[in-house]
């Protein structure tokens, strides 16, 4: 019999049944994150349906999307939408009884960076967020993704439909290069498999280069899997994880500790399991990367140069390069590190966790910003060990603005947005149009190469700093 | 919601591929409820408006031949990125029935399903010839019948289409997801039990 994946085990090991007419399976969910973006569209839904809160002990409520980044006041919010939003996530939590880390409290965060800080996600769970984003939570080895709508049928049933993905495997060989980050490893697997390159797909991470990782960095890697279509990224389980996990809130205790990690052993993938497609990156290959055009497929090493669309034969494709550089203010063979920008962000989901800061940290220490650049820790325990080691002031000290945590600039829905035809360095996600705002320009680079750019005003090579 | 059997209507081409999510619904609309009365001005919102609010005559959806077009044909990539259901919310509130195109973002394909709108996957050539002849013959008619799973346009053209049993019985009763899994409420409950007594116990 063949060897199972990771991902099959997790499937197997939820799956209530299937139904032969969808080729959707009925699945138990160990946990569904709410966030003050989507989550009243759930509750309006359960509402109309006259429907309770299945398990609200499994469920979590947490506002990121519409928290200011200046305080943590409501009356700091100057939308009346935002501020009902994050009103109506805290009153239905309540109502529900369901955890809620409202804007004060200590465990409060983006969703993504809250639920692996907490011991809430661990392997072999099944995790859902109304956000697709939710990938992130793969680091820790549970099979984590976005749900769009599904987030009210989640709160009544704590199940969900789901046809069985098919499974891709990067394995990410040898060891990067000095200063090389997660997130030019991220960025480096997008732009190998493309921006719809994993459709339809999970995406399990392995090699050397992969288990070498943090658990932060982990996180990281898993976060930017939906940028190349794929729903859920994973990395098995080993020691890192269950250091990482020890003693957390969530996380078992005593003998439970114990059974978990004995069971979270067995969930690697077999030797012999086969995926749908193998890729193969060799780390040591990667240098710190840059995006230059509107989907993470679109970046290059730092030291390449903006590519000219017209030597491109697929017409669709260059034609969509072209609007992408039309759209960015781009012109073909500019070198990259010749590209000056407007302003920086340092924080989100993919890179607001403590090393992130640190790694900015390192190269923002004595020097003084050139552009405005503001930093947003992952959450607020975030925000006070980095306070405790003294990197709010290396920020302050620099030129930066320190701000709270939240998704922030990341996603402008907190009115933190870049302005028409500004060009941001970012440590987020999406460079899409109009993502971090109407006519925005981002370029997506890791902590320590935003750090870098903020010193010089423009696309650096943190090598050469 | 309402039931999707057969649907004859006017069909916009959008030509960009990677028509994200994003550029359906602009993040900065995520905080409205759906009653809102402007919500079908946010879709495509800055594709459909300049900054200052004028419409873009470039895009399809704002010539006359196309203006409250209920069928869509796009190209590759359509609805990838962010999982916002409320992008399907805002294809509904403009009146769209239909999305045509050759794959479309995981998320806002099963979104499109749970809220009574039909994405249907057809060839990129098939996608890329039915907007040819949209833009040729702009302000025809494009019939779908999820019950036959046929595309056909008033010129002769037809396309066979695939759809899951489920998703299809599902949109042609109307019916709401949340009452079909309730049909299986007993084995839930079953599964339920014997997965929390398991949980963390010796393996």
């Amino acid at each position: 019999m063949a060897g199972q994946t990771i991902v099959d085990k997790i499937w197997q090991s939820h799956e209530i049944l299937l139904d032969p007419g969808s080729g959707e399976s009925l699945l138990y969910i160990d946990n569904l994150f709410l966030t003050d973006s989507s989550s009243f569209h759930a509750f309006d839904l359960i509402k109309k349906e006259k429907l309770p809160v299945r398990n609200p002990k499994q469920i979590f409520g947490v506002p990121d999307h519409f928290a200011s980044s200046k305080s943590k006041k409501l009356s700091d919010i100057a939308d009346p939408d935002r501020i009902a939003r994050i009103n109506d996530l805290e009153s239905n939590c309540k109502k529900w009884e369901i955890h809620h880390f409202g804007l004060d409290d200590p465990r409060m965060g983006i969703t993504h960076v809250v639920g692996p800080e907490q011991g809430i996600t661990q392997p072999g769970k099944i995790v859902l967020c109304g956000d697709s984003h939710t990938s992130t939570h793969g680091g820790l080895g549970a099979l984590a993704f976005g749900i769009g709508g599904q987030s009210g049928h989640v709160l009544a049933t704590q199940c969900l439909w789901q046809k069985k993905l098919k499974q891709i495997r990067v394995t990410v060989s040898g060891s990067r290069q000095n200063m090389v980050t997660a997130k030019d490893l991220a960025l480096k697997i997008v732009s190998t498999l493309g921006a719809g390159g994993a459709f339809g797909h999970i995406v399990e991470y392995a090699g050397e280069a992969i288990t070498a990782l943090s658990i932060e960095e982990r996180l990281t890697v898993c976060n930017m899997t939906i940028e190349s279509g794929g729903r859920a990224g994973i990395i098995a389980p080993d020691q890192i994880t269950f250091d990482y996990l020890l003693g957390k809130d969530f996380a078992p205790n005593g003998r439970d500790w114990e059974n978990a990690v004995k069971f979270w052993k067995t969930l690697q993938s077999d030797p012999e399991a086969e995926f749908d497609r193998e890729v193969f990156i060799d780390a040591g290959s990667i240098e710190p990367m840059v995006s230059w055009g509107n989907t993470a497929e679109e970046t290059l090493p730092i030291t390449a140069y903006i590519p000219d669309p017209f030597s491109i034969e697929d017409r669709d494709r260059s034609e969509s390069l072209s609007n992408a550089l039309e759209y960015m203010g781009l012109t073909p063979g500019t070198k990259m590190t010749d590209i000056k920008i407007d302003q920086v962000f340092i924080g989100s989901c993919t890179n607001g966790r403590i090393e992130d800061l640190r790694a900015a940290a390192n190269v923002l220490k004595n020097h003084t910003i050139k552009v405005p650049a503001l930093i947003t820790p992952g959450s607020n325990l975030v925000r006070k060990a980095a306070e405790a080691e003294g990197l709010d002031q290396i920020f302050i000290k620099a030129g930066c603005t320190w701000g709270e945590a939240g998704c922030s600039m990341c996603v402008g829905m907190n009115g933190d947005i870049v302005a028409p035809q500004k060009r941001c360095a970012s440590t987020s996600n999406r460079n899409f149009v109009g993502r971090q705002g109407s006519g925005s320009r981002t370029h997506l680079m890791s902590p320590a190469m935003a750090a870098a750019a903020a010193i010089n005003g423009r696309l650096t090579d943190v090598r050469e700093l | 919601m309402e039931p999707f059997v057969f649907h004859r209507g006017l069909a916009a081409p959008i030509d960009a591929i990677n028509l994200d999510t994003d550029q359906i619904l602009p993040a900065r609309f995520l905080r409205k409820r759906r009653s809102d009365p402007e919500y079908k001005t946010f879709l495509f919102h800055d594709l459909r408006f300049d900054p200052v609010g004028n419409e873009n005559q470039n895009f399809t959806l704002n010539q006359e031949a196309f203006r409250g077009a209920t069928i869509i044909v796009g190209n590759s990539n359509f609805g990838g990125g962010s999982s916002r259901e409320a992008a399907v919310f805002a294809l509904e509130a403009y009146g769209i029935r239909s999305v045509i195109a050759p794959n479309f973002g995981d998320i806002f394909y099963n979104n499109c399903l749970k809220n009574g709108l039909l994405p249907i996957v057809l060839t990129k050539p098939q996608t890329d010839q039915l907007r040819k002849t949209l833009h040729q013959n702009p302000g025809s008619r494009i019939d779908v019948d999820l019950n036959e799973q046929r595309v056909s346009t008033d010129n002769g053209i037809t396309y066979a289409f695939e759809i899951n049993d489920t998703a299809k019985k599902n949109l042609m009763s109307g019916l709401g997801q949340i009452g079909l899994t309730m049909m299986h409420a007993q084995r839930i409950s079953e599964f339920e039990a014997r997965y929390n007594a398991q949980l963390y116990s010796e393996c």
